[in-house]
């Protein structure tokens, strides 16, 4: 009598497993859905393959002139030849180390912020918050020996990011007052800040920005000259905290009312209860709306084109018109598509990484 | 709109009256740079190169004046400045030049306090043809379709000279000038009509610029010059003279490369010129060599413009109207005497 030996399972059909599987359960399942796979496929490749073509395989990328471009595809060499330029702007050459400095301090502060293993959380927030802007400033401006650089000068993606973090950076505590002044039981404080908020919101940025460039100087005539840029930064600061209020406001009236009148239950102060109780609950609720502001923010920031200062987007079209470089207008553009590209994606990353980390079983 | 573009002017004249008595060339001095205000970005006029510097014959006009009042071409600082603010950009002292393809009106002379000084580029609307349409003149495009750039004056224009001369067209209208070419290269239409300095920059952008001709016919007076605030005669001087060295040194023969030569030369209207005699410079509160400046480190009119805009440049604008009057054009200098 041999022993009992079961066979060994056979495979599943192969029409189930693998590649194929997929294939039929995902994209063939059905008439209807072969049908718009198909032709999915049909529009991918046809608008994709020139794509390609155009921007990699007949591209040209080495260079130093126009005449550089041959193959008929796209002539990277315009942007090679300016990349100094969309970076900087009109900064001096010898002194690009200073902004290249400021940004790898700030990526450091990012990092040791963001990554949760790295200890001394608290002391990292203390000095961005406090040297790091001071150093900044510096580093750019000038002052303590190192040769000013008027705003003027400044341009690119350097620019950008200047407006954008500081917006950033200020908007929020200003918002976060203005949610909470709304919401208060003090009358003279709640209309100041529902006036502050709607009056903000209720102009478009481009006006504030015309308003900022165009009318406010006629006001200094003979005598103080408030910098171009901090003209515009003061106002998409007011614009953003504006918009960033209201975001916290939505964060604070999802907390049910039991966390209000738990903490006053408890003898806190009004303070203690919004700082221990109220907010680091609301700010998990709130992220993705701040991170959707943050970026919109930053995307906005290209619209100081229109006074004049030329951020990334500024600088190209300001090369756009240089008499030797005529004609690459589609090479500018996705160019700075793709720089804003990455910028916001990894922003927007950060922050699902953030609502998951936070995550304590709060979301319905 | 237009109240409101009312009220701004209003604004900005009285501003003006009140700031009007600073002494700009004093304040210029002081500051050791001219704050220059340019277009932020046209080709030929002001548009900066690949290594991030100014060029164009509007860039050069401030250069000249910095040659003029420093003797050093190179100490002037652009500022770039869209079309809708260079006004108050100049009259809330931002800016000691404006030098940014500025159209002259009576308006803008009149009610901005503001002062036109001359015209470096006399502008003006015209049409780009494609060769095949066999076209020589624009009073033989009767039923043609236009290409225009929407909401400009352009298209205002367009339609008074078809009126006037009793011929119909098709308007294809834009938004930015690059769908404009790009219409005009997929034969949406048969012309393409903008200004005319604008026309060659667009030309360029053709994948085969040969193919097309810009028409000799101009349709509307565009003269383009430098501004600065009213009421400051002494400024106004040192730029209007600028402009009229350079001129008045195609005039005289003198070029970057001769200047030094020249110094030399004979005749006393040269000499006068060039500061070797007399102190013309003293009288406009500058150096007596400040034409020489002017020559030597920026060039004479006709030099800036085929080096910005003509032959020299890829633009490759004729002279035409741009010409000194001595060869049928319309630059013309009041003597240095």
């Amino acid at each position: 009598m041999s022993e009992f030996v079961p066979k060994p399972a056979r495979p599943a059909p192969i029409t189930e497993i693998g590649a194929i599987g997929w294939a039929r359960k995902n994209l063939f399942s059905s008439i209807p859905n072969t049908v718009i796979t198909l032709l999915t496929a049909y529009v991918l490749w046809s608008v994709l393959v020139p794509f390609l073509g155009w921007a990699f395989v007949n591209a040209d990328w080495v260079g130093s002139s126009r005449a550089d471009c041959t193959s008929g595809g796209a002539c990277w060499v315009f942007i090679s030849v300016r990349f100094n330029l969309f970076m900087y702007g009109f900064y001096p050459e010898d002194s690009y180390w200073r902004p290249n400095l400021a940004f790898i301090l700030l990526i450091g502060f990012l990092i040791w912020l963001s990554i949760p293993r790295i200890p001394f959380k608290k002391l990292g927030a203390i000095l961005a918050l406090t040297v790091y802007p001071v150093l900044a400033y510096v580093l750019l401006y000038g002052g303590f020996g190192l040769e000013v650089i008027p705003t003027h000068r400044w341009g690119g993606l350097m620019l950008t990011l200047v407006l954008a973090l500081i917006g950033i950076v200020v908007a929020i505590p200003i918002g976060v007052v203005l949610a909470l002044g709304r919401r208060s039981e003090m009358p003279v404080i709640r209309m100041v800040c529902v006036i502050f908020i709607e009056f903000w919101r209720g102009v478009p940025l481009i006006t504030i920005l015309f308003m900022a460039s165009v009318m406010l100087p006629l006001f200094f005539v003979g005598g103080t000259d408030a910098d171009k840029l901090m003209r515009a930064l003061i106002g998409i600061v007011m614009f953003q905290s504006a918009y960033m209020a209201e975001v916290v406001r939505g964060g604070l009236q999802a907390l049910s009312k039991g966390q209000f009148e738990g903490a006053d239950a408890l003898g806190l102060s009004y303070w203690q209860k919004m700082f221990l109780v109220v907010l680091p609950q609301a700010m998990k609720i709130m992220i993705p709306g701040i991170v959707n502001t943050l970026i919109s923010l930053f995307k906005d920031t290209s619209l100081i084109v229109i006074i004049g200062l030329l951020d990334i987007l500024g600088m190209v079209r300001q090369a756009l018109a240089d008499p030797a470089w005529l004609g690459y207008p589609a090479e500018g553009y996705l160019f700075v598509a793709f720089m804003f590209w990455i910028f916001c994606f990894s922003m927007s990353r950060y922050s699902i990484y953030l609502e998951n980390k936070l995550n304590t079983g709060h979301k319905r | 709109m237009k109240k409101i573009a009312t009220l701004v002017g209003a604004t900005v004249a009285i501003m003006a009256t009140a700031g009007a008595h600073a002494n700009t060339l004093e304040t210029v001095k002081n500051r050791g740079a001219v704050q220059c205000g340019v277009s932020d970005g046209l080709p030929g006029f002001s548009a900066t190169d690949s290594s991030g510097r100014w060029q164009g014959i509007d860039a050069d006009v401030c250069r000249a004046v910095a040659a003029a009042v420093f003797g050093d071409a190179e100490k002037v600082n652009f500022v770039s400045l869209t079309a809708t603010e260079r006004f108050t950009a100049l009259q809330s002292g931002e800016i000691d030049i404006l030098s940014r393809n500025t159209t002259w009106t009576l308006t803008r002379d009149a009610s901005l306090g503001l002062n036109f000084t001359g015209v470096n580029y006399y502008d003006g609307q015209g049409f780009l043809v494609s060769k095949d349409l066999g076209v020589d003149t624009a009073k033989e495009l009767d039923g043609a379709s236009v290409c225009i750039q929407s909401g400009t004056t352009t298209e205002l224009n367009l339609a008074d000279y078809f009126r006037v001369n009793g011929m119909s067209y098709e308007p294809v209208l834009y938004d930015t000038s690059d769908q404009t070419v790009g219409g005009f290269e997929a034969g949406r239409c048969d012309v393409l009509t903008s200004d005319q300095s604008q026309l060659y920059a667009l030309r360029i952008q053709l994948s085969d610029p040969d193919s097309a001709v810009v028409l000799p016919e101009v349709i509307s007076k565009e003269p383009l010059g430098p501004v600065v605030r009213q009421g400051d005669d002494a400024w106004f001087n040192v730029v209007k003279w600028s402009l009229y060295a350079m001129i008045n040194a195609e005039e005289m023969g003198i070029t970057t490369a001769n200047a030094e030569e020249m110094k030399s030369s004979n005749d006393p209207g040269i000499q006068r010129f060039l500061g070797v005699s007399g102190n013309m410079g003293e009288l406009l509160g500058v150096s007596n060599d400040w034409a020489f400046n002017i020559s030597k480190q920026v060039g004479n009119y006709g030099e800036v413009f085929e080096r910005t805009v003509g032959t020299g440049s890829p633009l490759n604008i004729s002279r035409g109207l741009n010409a000194l009057w001595s060869d049928g054009g319309l630059q013309y200098a009041p003597p240095v005497r």
